[in-house]
């Protein structure tokens, strides 16, 4: 019981279940299936950035470019599914946007592991050069009529239910990729040497390497691996829009960064859960959502998620800090 | 300062005096800011070369100068302020209230000004008691008050922007003084400031060692959460004179202006040489590496009415150009640094 007091997955929980039902008495809506389905739509995107952000996270790094990365990696796999002759399937779409996220992906890799480079600054400097990239030699209008196979993706449900109204409210389908790439995350980083590796890097980067995990090829998986997410969730996030425009995504950074932190990842690296991670998404994306619901103004969002971020990281570090003095390190 | 150029130069008598100015990221920066001049003159020819190009250039940089100076504060002593746009525009902000619609009436204006950097200092004592005391690390508190200041104005103000400052204010933007663009000289004085407090002054020294080392500055009986403090308001307050630059140049406040000059003061900070794990930085590197991206900037402009270039320069061009020199000049750093 104690050990579960301690976990901050457990009060992360505790206060999504407390913020649903003080929602929920507020507005009756909040409970209502078409809401509670639409938080799942609009977690699946957030949360597939979150999930490459965690593992960077983890490893003592951190990522901006993200969703640069997903913008790009969007917008250039519908020009090229309009332009090239490759079936319309949303099985290649995600392939190819993985791919194009996997190459962006690799470059910073390859930045930060060849020349040892703070994280931050690289990822600064490689978000505004695929951005730039993008705007200025891609293109800037948006793509209304994407291939049929995207639009076809973005109407497949997981589950539907007819509403007394005759209108029927669904489990987008996205939201499985959600699910099955939290899976994956997780089992990389709980059941394998890799993910065992990637926690010990974050912990103690020299310790690490003199226990022979291969950093540098590390550092390259963990930045291959938030583009391939990065990617797939730009182009879940253009399946739902149902258009692909090179605008959206860049300014989601901080919030899905907020949300990991929220869900116990520390920036320092060493700690962080995938379940954790899922529990932040969540919580940001209702909170946001939730703003609406309670008549608040938007501009009133960036006040409240400044003072989550502050709150949820002034905790955790006070309490890490608390747990460090009692072993005699701080 | 601590290390570098100065130390480096008696160095072992067989290297030749080029090799050993070739270590210096002073003098390559120094390079790189005359190749660029050379490089946007030889492309644009007369335009790029003519007073009045230089003139406006005059007026553009020294907000962006007064931002890297203020970010570099922070990455001298190991840490970050991602929050300098927000307080600039939230003190700028502040101060536009109180100017607003009182175009002829200037007894306003000191109480103005002096209420924008009371402002900026409070924002940097709560950037500084987050980390110092509350202990949570720099990239972090100032993510959250970054988005925290910003909300706050954009409360304030529900997005609009606050216009319409008398013309003795205005002055602090677009004024001249013996035929120097004010915000220059404003931007010259902070240089100057700075630079005494950092190598004159037992304050500087401290900053640059909790930079260098922050625990062997804990045993060195330094008392980094007041040090941390103190870093992070001296940032702010840096960051309030630039919002004043800013409101008196365009003559308006808004809550989200310049948001593309944070990831630009790294920028320039960077190909300043300010070490981003701490410790290190110059005001000089600062005053050329703003230059430089100031003629690459301005050079990039006058390249749209080039007849070859021209359809391909954008706004855009110039964030990809911004993100490569970044990654160039950093990786370019670290290979030399490294042979050492």
């Amino acid at each position: 019981m104690r050990r579960l007091l301690q976990r901050q997955e457990f009060w992360l929980a505790l206060l999504l279940l407390v913020l649903g039902t003080g929602i929920g008495l507020a507005n009756p809506a909040f409970w209502s299936l078409a809401n509670l389905f639409d938080l799942c739509q609009s977690s699946t995107v957030m949360g597939l950035f979150a999930l490459g952000v965690l593992v960077v996270l983890i490893s003592g790094g951190i990522d901006v470019s993200f969703a640069a990365i997903g913008a790009f990696s969007m917008y250039v796999t519908s020009k090229v599914l309009l332009t090239l002759d490759l079936g319309d399937s949303a099985t290649t779409a995600f392939l190819l946007a993985g791919a194009v996220g996997l190459s962006l992906g690799l470059f910073n890799g390859l930045f930060i592991a060849l020349f040892r480079l703070p994280t931050l600054i690289v990822t600064l400097g490689s978000a505004s050069l695929f951005r730039g990239f993008l705007l200025a030699f891609v293109g800037t209008t948006i793509v209304n009529n994407l291939p049929e196979g995207m639009i076809r993706f973005s109407k497949l449900t997981l589950w539907e239910r007819a509403l007394p109204d005759g209108t029927a409210v669904g489990l987008p389908f996205s939201f499985l990729l959600f699910v099955v790439a939290a899976l994956l995350v997780g089992f990389v980083l709980r059941r394998t040497m890799l993910g065992r590796g990637i926690y010990a890097m974050g912990g103690n980067l020299v310790a690490a390497a003199r226990a022979g995990f291969r950093i540098r090829r590390q550092q390259l998986f963990i930045y291959g691996l938030v583009g391939v997410l990065s990617g797939v969730a730009g182009l879940a996030h253009a399946c739902m829009m149902r258009n692909a425009n090179p605008f959206d995504l860049v300014g989601l950074e901080l919030n899905v960064i907020a949300a990991v932190v929220l869900g116990g990842a520390s920036i320092t690296g060493g700690r962080g859960t995938v379940l954790g991670t899922v529990l932040g998404v969540l919580l940001i994306v209702t909170i946001n959502n939730s703003l609406i619901l309670l008549d608040i103004p938007s501009y009133w969002q960036k006040v409240v998620t400044g003072l989550v971020i502050l709150a949820s990281t002034g905790i955790t570090a006070h309490t890490s800090g608390q747990r460090l003095r009692g072993v005699g390190l701080c | 300062m601590l290390t570098s150029h100065a130390k480096t130069l008696p160095a072992k008598p067989s290297r030749t005096t080029l090799a050993v100015l070739a270590e210096s990221s002073l003098f390559r920066l120094l390079v790189v800011t005359l190749a660029l001049l050379v490089l946007m003159g030889s492309l644009n020819g007369s335009r790029f070369l003519s007073y009045r190009n230089f003139a406006s250039m005059c007026f553009q940089f020294p907000e962006l100068g007064v931002f890297s100076l203020a970010i570099m504060v922070s990455l001298i002593t190991g840490g970050i302020d991602l929050s300098i746009i927000s307080i600039a525009n939230l003190a700028g902000l502040a101060a536009g209230l109180v100017l607003a619609h009182s175009s002829a009436n200037s007894t306003r204006i000191l109480p103005a000004i002096l209420l924008a950097l009371v402002v900026s200092i409070l924002c940097g004592l709560l950037n500084g008691w987050l980390i110092g005391y509350l202990r949570i690390t720099p990239i972090l508190a100032t993510l959250g008050t970054m988005q925290l200041l910003m909300g706050i104005a954009f409360a304030l103000t529900k997005g609009h922007a606050v216009a319409g400052y008398p013309d003795a204010f205005q002055t602090l933007g677009n004024g001249t003084l013996f035929h120097v663009p004010v915000p220059l000289v404003l931007f010259l004085l902070c240089a100057l400031a700075l630079q005494i407090l950092l190598s004159r002054t037992t304050l500087g020294i401290r900053l640059c060692m909790m930079g260098t080392n922050p625990t062997a500055a804990v045993f060195a009986g330094l008392h980094v959460p007041r040090l941390q403090v103190k870093t992070y308001v001296l940032s702010a307050l840096l960051a309030g004179i630039a919002g004043l630059i800013v409101i008196a140049r365009t003559n308006s406040a808004k809550a989200d202006y310049g948001t593309s000059y944070l990831l630009q003061a790294v920028l320039v900070a960077i190909l300043a040489g300010v070490d981003p794990r701490g410790g290190f930085g110059t005001v000089w590197g600062i005053l050329l590496a703003v230059l430089s991206l100031q003629f690459l900037s301005s050079g990039l402009n006058l390249l749209q009415f080039h007849e070859f270039a021209g359809p391909y320069i954008n706004n855009f061009t110039k964030e990809f150009t911004w993100g490569a020199l970044l990654l160039l000049v950093m990786a370019l750093h670290r290979r030399i640094g490294r042979r050492r």
